[in-house]
């Protein structure tokens, strides 16, 4: 793979999640019933970002879980390499509540649709929202980002990177553009 | 790894991923809805040329929490009896689409045959006196839940451990895992050699320290064969509070399943806080989910 | 008139040649040639006498779906046999002068190796009522055998042995202690406790020898005429040193051993293969050791096949279902030929006695060397090597535990009584 460009730094990434932590608090009138859950990997910890951007400027603890969507994936039956199955930690009722699911990016939508099945399976939302940091188009089911940190149009043959200090030691978005594509 | 016969050829880390996994399951159990569609579309049978209505039980479980599809096929029940044999058994199967066979018998080695004959994954759910590694993986789960690691601990298994494929498998196991395993019973019921276990007629040193302790079933077919006397196993080899008291206290107490209360247990310990029977039996269904993941879905890696 | 020309000859008494041999009116003619209808060229091959198989189960009557004589008597002299002694242990057992008569008869129909069918010793070779001797033997029989099962009662076995001893018979035993094997599917050790597979302990094996020598000294205390007791199929070193103690003191025992127990272990068992399920079991690596020694020194006195064909699907059963039983009559010659001769350099003169000679004496016939005036059932041997192929077999069991072994010494042409009843040549 060869790198072709910075798409966020440290800083812009900062800017966009506090944007979001804003726009959800907004869309939902405030904290109450308001539940982030991050999905593996790195939606978790930009989920609990997220979180503590609404609590520094509202003054309520947001609850975040961590859902692993491995067991929901449709294409298990023609996966190359076994994913790893990763603990998917909720330790709160969500019936009833406004969950908002945290994501680095939205791509096919797959995903999306897969945490969405995996959500209903441990309860009934009053609401789900979905806020993603890049949004890099190329849609396969009809699923779209209530918030979105910075939209990318992208080429199939590119690959977005996603860097979070608390997985990767940086913050940071990049292009990549795969070889041979 | 394609099947799980027994854990030879397998490594320390590829038991840990496999746990780790049914860790996940164990989690998914507690759901309001018990179900993920991991397996949808994959087909699992149940193939057993030995009755046993727990274990069976226990898998179809585990495949329908997982979305896969079970057909069932008992020997009693079926064209085995008029003299079809369990090749043309597992081939009819293949034949019908199945993906993966949990495959029970009452001789060692049919589930090693099974793979000479179909391309699915083949579990082992018990064959003869040899192996039964998901009751082994699941007992390594239970112990890990309880121990927190099994490095160092000493586990003694008591009982007729020559004719105990849980023993075998345990042994195998829970060396992997680092643990120290003994393994008593009286000398008509113990083999020459035990890979993984040392072997001891002493109860008492079995137990001595002993971390947690495993207690087998014996059947009466071993007292029908004149190997032992009912009343001088009770005597000496039965697991009571009070010998359980060589072992460092609150080491918890296993058991298999079914249990011949009185026998090769004191009954009361059975029901007793230290018991992790019941605990053995949830684990199973998770356990066997994680086995069925793992062999089913994609290859080792990702 | 046949003309093998430019043959080494291989027999009990070493190795000549090469000669040519002419062979008319069912004997040997000349070692020097002469004029023949038929030349066949023997340059790089030998020329043995033709082969006795002490130890066949040939499955006729009752079982003709494992195997039958036709395809036995034919797997016999593909194998280089020319006479061949057929098991009992037929459903019902040969305990009959009438069943040993329509064996003989049928077969010296097919012309094919000769047969001579051993009897059983007692009545539906329960161990209980002794079978009618000199009725068996006036009607063709050569042994007495309650092979296939354990003769527990010694008490009866003895009273075989002197009733035998009058006749000229030998009784052949199938030692293992009963109670020892219990329901033993391999052999007892470290490995079938590591497989999870019951255990048949080879002192199950020296156990019942070790009875059955008491027994031949019983009879030979009270018998008018000499008993004579065959143990079958030796397996464990323990058992060989028994045979070989008797032997030196001059006690009338013979002894044989397959091709399975001197070129495989228990190790085969590995694979969890019925295949390699057999009565008694495979051993150790130690015993196939001993094994070796007891042909070279002549503790043992023959090779004998145990020949025992079950239908392919009886072998796919489990290991505790699977009938006991391995078939190699077609390829026990080349295999040892290989194994022992060629890559251990067992001596060849030796192992042709083995399967010529030596199985001879046990039945008490004549020798047979190459030589002027000899009977011409011969057997050609081409060292040419080529891979154990069951599909090939004329067998009905057509699969091999040597499936794929490369083996030298195959038999090209036999010959019985001058008459090709098998050829093979280039």
């Amino acid at each position: 793979m060869r790198f072709k460009a910075e798409l966020l730094n440290a800083e812009e990434m900062r800017r966009a999640l506090y944007r979001i932590a804003h726009e959800i608090v907004e869309a939902n009138k405030g904290t109450e019933g308001l539940l982030l859950v991050g999905i593996h990997t790195r939606g978790i910890p930009l989920a609990q970002r997220i979180a503590r951007f609404i609590g520094e400027f509202e003054g309520k603890e947001v609850p975040v879980g961590a859902l692993d969507i491995t067991l929901y994936r449709d294409d298990l039956t023609e996966v190359g390499l076994r994913p790893q199955v990763r603990e998917t930690r909720i330790p709160f009722d969500i019936t009833g509540k406004a969950i908002v699911l945290v994501d680095d990016v939205l791509y096919t939508g797959r995903t999306a649709r897969a945490a969405l099945d995996a959500l209903m399976d441990l309860g009934r939302p009053r609401r789900i929202y979905l806020a993603v940091l890049v949004d890099r188009g190329h849609r396969e089911l009809p699923i779209r980002a209530d918030f979105v940190g910075k939209n990318v149009p992208t080429a199939k043959s590119e690959v977005v990177k996603v860097k979070v200090a608390e997985v990767d030691g940086e913050d940071r978005v990049e292009l990549w553009e795969r070889e041979g594509a | 790894m394609r099947h799980l016969l027994d854990f030879q050829g397998w490594t320390r880390q590829e038991v840990e991923s496999l746990l780790d996994t049914a860790k996940v399951m164990r989690e998914v159990l507690k759901r309001p809805i018990k179900k993920v569609p991991a397996l949808q579309g994959f087909t699992v049978a149940t193939v057993f040329f030995e009755p046993s209505t727990r274990t069976r039980i226990s898998f179809e479980l585990a495949a329908r929490r997982m979305s896969a599809d079970v057909v069932s096929f008992a020997a009693q029940t079926s064209s085995l009896q008029k003299g079809e044999s369990y090749k043309d058994t597992l081939l009819t199967l293949e034949a019908m689409g199945v993906d993966a066979y949990v495959i029970r018998a009452d001789s060692a080695g049919v589930p090693h045959q099974a793979t000479r004959w179909v391309k699915g994954a083949v579990i082992n759910g018990g064959d003869g006196r040899r192996a039964h590694p998901t009751q082994a993986l699941l007992d390594a789960y239970t112990l890990l839940e309880a121990l927190g690691s099994l490095e160092g601990k000493k586990i003694a298994i008591v009982g007729d451990i020559l004719h105990s494929r849980v023993a075998r498998s345990n042994a195998e196991l829970l060396s992997l895992l680092g643990a120290q395993v003994f393994c008593a019973g009286p000398p008509s019921l113990l083999p020459q050699a035990l890979p993984g276990a040392r072997l001891t007629p002493s109860l008492e040193e079995a137990l001595e320290e002993a971390d947690a302790v495993m207690v087998l079933r014996l059947q009466k077919e071993r007292m029908e064969a004149g190997l032992i006397h009912l009343e001088d196993y009770i005597a000496r080899y039965q697991v009571t509070e009070a010998r359980l008291k060589r072992a460092k206290p609150e080491a918890p107490l296993l058991h298999p399943g079914p249990m011949n209360r009185d026998v090769e247990l004191e009954g009361a310990l059975a029901d007793s806080e230290r018991s992790l029977v019941n605990r053995q039996v949830q684990n199973g269904v998770a356990v066997r989910m994680a086995v069925l993941y793992h062999l089913l879905v994609g290859k080792e890696g990702a | 008139m046949i003309l093998i020309r430019n043959v080494r000859l291989v027999d009990a008494l070493g190795e000549r040649g090469p000669a040519d041999v002419l062979i008319g009116e069912g004997r040997i003619l000349s070692l020097e040639g002469g004029a023949a209808q038929r030349v066949i060229d023997g340059t790089a091959c030998f020329l043995a006498p033709g082969f006795l198989d002490l130890h066949a189960h040939l499955r006729e009557p009752g079982e003709e779906v494992k195997e039958d004589l036709a395809t036995g008597l034919l797997a016999a002299v593909r194998g280089g046999y020319t006479d061949l002694v057929s098991m009992p242990n037929t459903k019902p057992p040969v305990d009959t002068p009438e069943a040993v008569r329509a064996l003989k008869e049928k077969a010296k129909a097919l012309g094919l190796a000769r047969l001579h069918p051993a009897a059983a010793l007692t009545e539906g070779q329960e161990g209980k009522t002794l079978t009618p001797a000199g009725l068996l033997k006036e009607a063709g029989a050569v042994l007495l055998t309650d092979d296939g099962r354990t003769n527990e009662d010694a008490g009866v076995l003895g009273a075989g042995l002197l009733m035998a001893a009058a006749l000229g018979l030998p009784v052949a035993v199938h030692a293992e202690d009963a109670g020892l094997r219990r329901g033993g599917v391999m052999n007892d050790g470290a490995l079938s406790d590591l497989l999870g597979l019951p255990g048949n302990p080879p002192e199950a094996e020296a156990a019942r020898i070790a009875r059955d020598l008491e027994v031949l000294r019983y009879a030979l205390r009270r018998a008018q005429g000499r008993p004579h007791l065959h143990i079958q199929h030796l397996s464990t070193k323990r058992g060989l040193e028994l045979v070989r103690e008797a032997k030196r003191a001059g006690l009338p025992i013979t002894a044989e051993a397959t091709p399975h127990h001197l070129t495989l272990t228990e190790e085969a068992l590995k694979a969890f293969d019925p295949l390699f399920k057999v009565a008694p079991p495979l051993r150790g690596e130690e015993d196939r050791e001993a094994l070796l020694e007891g042909l070279l020194d002549g503790t043992l006195d023959a090779i004998a096949t145990d020949h025992a064909p079950h239908t392919l699907a009886e072998k796919e059963m489990d290991l505790l279902r699977a009938p006991f039983g391995i078939p190699s009559l077609e390829v026990a010659f080349p295999l040892l030929y290989t194994e022992l001769h060629l890559k251990r350099g067992f001596p060849l003169a030796r192992l042709v006695e083995l399967f010529t000679d030596g199985p001879r004496r046990v039945l008490g016939l004549l020798s047979i060397h190459l030589e002027e005036g000899a009977e011409a059932s011969l057997v050609l041997l081409s060292p040419k090597e080529r891979p154990v192929d069951p599909g090939r077999f004329a067998s009905k069991a057509r699969y091999s535990p040597w499936a794929g072994w490369r083996l030298g010494g195959w038999p090209v042409l036999t010959l019985v009584e001058g008459r090709i009843v098998h050829e093979a040549l280039e």
